[in-house]
């Protein structure tokens, strides 16, 4: 199984209450089964961008598409939003399910198993850490689509210890499926540990001010190496930071 | 004796006369006419109150042309509806029961509205990115975060509904607890008041623990313990 090729070509996206278009003739194809970082500081874009992927947001000038079709009328994609967004009132093995009626009991608690929550089944988000509730999410957007994932800054606000645990279970979890995955954050050393390609946005309108292939694969790069990918990117973000309004 | 015993009558003496009332008397019909009338306009005012609410909380139009009317409703004196009701629709039973969803109708309405009005957008987002179906997203999403103002709405709403459907009973119905205490009101009987009122406080007690307390431990489960 090969994640979907994603082929991103905006005319224009702008919002009222910004003066400027937050992209304009923006082009970027993402290869199937490649993990792509997109980095930048905030306000740049880069959530807009995931979320027209995702097909939330449709209200822009331009296509984008994945394997073909129109993002809006795909399959839904896997996304994980900055928080957990699990639904209260229901518990962790429903919130999967939620989503997508097909999820059989099984398939949810299979996936529940697969990033660790095993016997935390019948618990309800309140009940669950907030590592814990991320994993719920991460088990959620893979029980919908394994093959195209969307993160939007996934590891927001959590500790480095479980961000390195996120890290195991989503490097697992590509391992095995090989999907597509477009990854949001604003931290270089995400980016160095996770993608096998990192691009950095930049200014008003965001345009692509550093496009970085990696040669060492994800998961064998010395820690070495993740700091000098990272202090890369960070140069990158550093050098083109636009000023904020 | 400071407190004569036929204005003061002991516990023991309102509880036998409950008995005797029960066994013998017009209690239990009383009761069922009263409680029939109090269901009636509950179920309906909840069921028109929640609709109009979820209108007018998702539709800023509709707000602004009717929320005036809210307002005036939620401050009309219920006695005043009542009276102009029964003057235009005679003494029956279905001017009663109208006068008293009109007065709960406005309460369920502005309990809703704002219910609707406090959803997180954050959840219309998790629908949309996983392409929910509209139905599956009202069950699972919307009606989940309406869910404590219904809950709301039915517990302010069934008070004020106890209390009007009394009132209106006594200016203008032939049966009903309302319209017996007015009876004994004619006659100082305090004995035959505080019984019907026992009687009447233990229906509620019964709403109150076997209803809609289990009701909102079952729906409200998710919540933390606070």
């Amino acid at each position: 199984m090969t994640g979907p090729r994603l082929d991103i070509a905006i005319d224009g996206k702008r919002f009222d209450f910004l003066p400027e278009p937050l992209l304009e003739r923006f082009d970027l194809v993402v290869e199937p089964s490649s993990v792509v970082a997109l980095v930048g500081p905030s306000g740049v874009g880069k959530s807009t961008l995931l979320r027209m992927v995702g097909g939330i947001d449709t209200l822009f000038s331009g296509t984008v598409s994945v394997d073909g079709v129109a993002a809006a009328a795909a399959p839904p994609a896997g996304f994980v939003f900055q928080d957990a967004r699990l639904l209260p009132w229901l518990t962790a093995l429903d919130n999967i399910r939620a989503v997508r009626p097909q999820t059989t009991e099984q398939d949810a608690a299979e996936m529940l198993r697969r990033v660790g929550l095993a016997g935390f089944e019948h618990y309800f988000p309140h009940e669950l850490s907030g590592g814990m509730q991320r994993r719920v999410a991460l088990a959620r957007a893979f029980s919908v689509n394994p093959r195209l994932l969307l993160l939007d800054e996934p590891f927001v606000s959590l500790d480095r210890t479980l961000v390195q645990e996120m890290e195991q279970v989503l490097f697992a979890l590509i391992a095995a499926s090989r999907p597509t995955v477009l990854l949001v954050t604003h931290l270089p050393e995400d980016a160095a540990m996770l993608a096998d390609r990192a691009i950095v946005l930049s200014g008003r309108p965001a345009r692509i001010a550093a496009d970085y292939r990696f040669e060492t694969p994800r998961g064998e790069r010395s820690r070495t190496e993740r700091e000098a990918i990272a202090n890369r990117i960070a140069a990158s973000v550093g050098a083109r930071e636009p000023a904020q309004p | 004796m400071l407190f004569p015993s036929r204005l003061f009558p002991t516990p023991v003496d309102v509880g036998v006369h409950v008995w005797t009332l029960a066994s013998s008397g017009k209690l239990l019909p009383d009761l069922g006419k009263t409680l029939t009338r109090a269901s009636i306009a509950f179920v309906v005012a909840m069921a028109l109150g929640t609709a109009i609410g979820i209108a007018l909380g998702r539709s800023r139009v509709a707000d602004r042309l009717f929320s005036a009317w809210v307002v005036v409703g939620l401050n009309v004196p219920a006695i005043v509806i009542a009276i102009v009701l029964y003057i235009w629709l005679g003494l029956t039973e279905f001017a009663l029961i109208l006068a008293v969803v009109l007065n709960k109708l406005p309460l369920v309405i502005a309990t809703i509205r704002e219910g609707v009005r406090s959803f997180d957008p954050a959840y219309d987002d998790l629908g949309r990115a996983f392409r929910m179906p509209f139905l599956r997203q009202l069950r699972l999403i919307s009606v989940p975060q309406l869910m404590p103002f219904v809950l709301a709405a039915a517990r302010t709403g069934l008070s004020l509904i106890w209390k009007i459907v009394l009132v209106f009973e006594v200016l203008g119905s032939d049966g009903g607890v309302g319209f017996r205490i007015s009876v004994f009101f004619q006659f100082f009987d305090i004995k035959g008041i505080f019984a019907y009122t026992t009687a009447f406080i233990l229906v509620v007690f019964v709403f109150e623990y076997l209803i809609l307390r289990p009701l909102e431990r079952r729906v409200l489960r998710w919540r933390q313990p606070r």
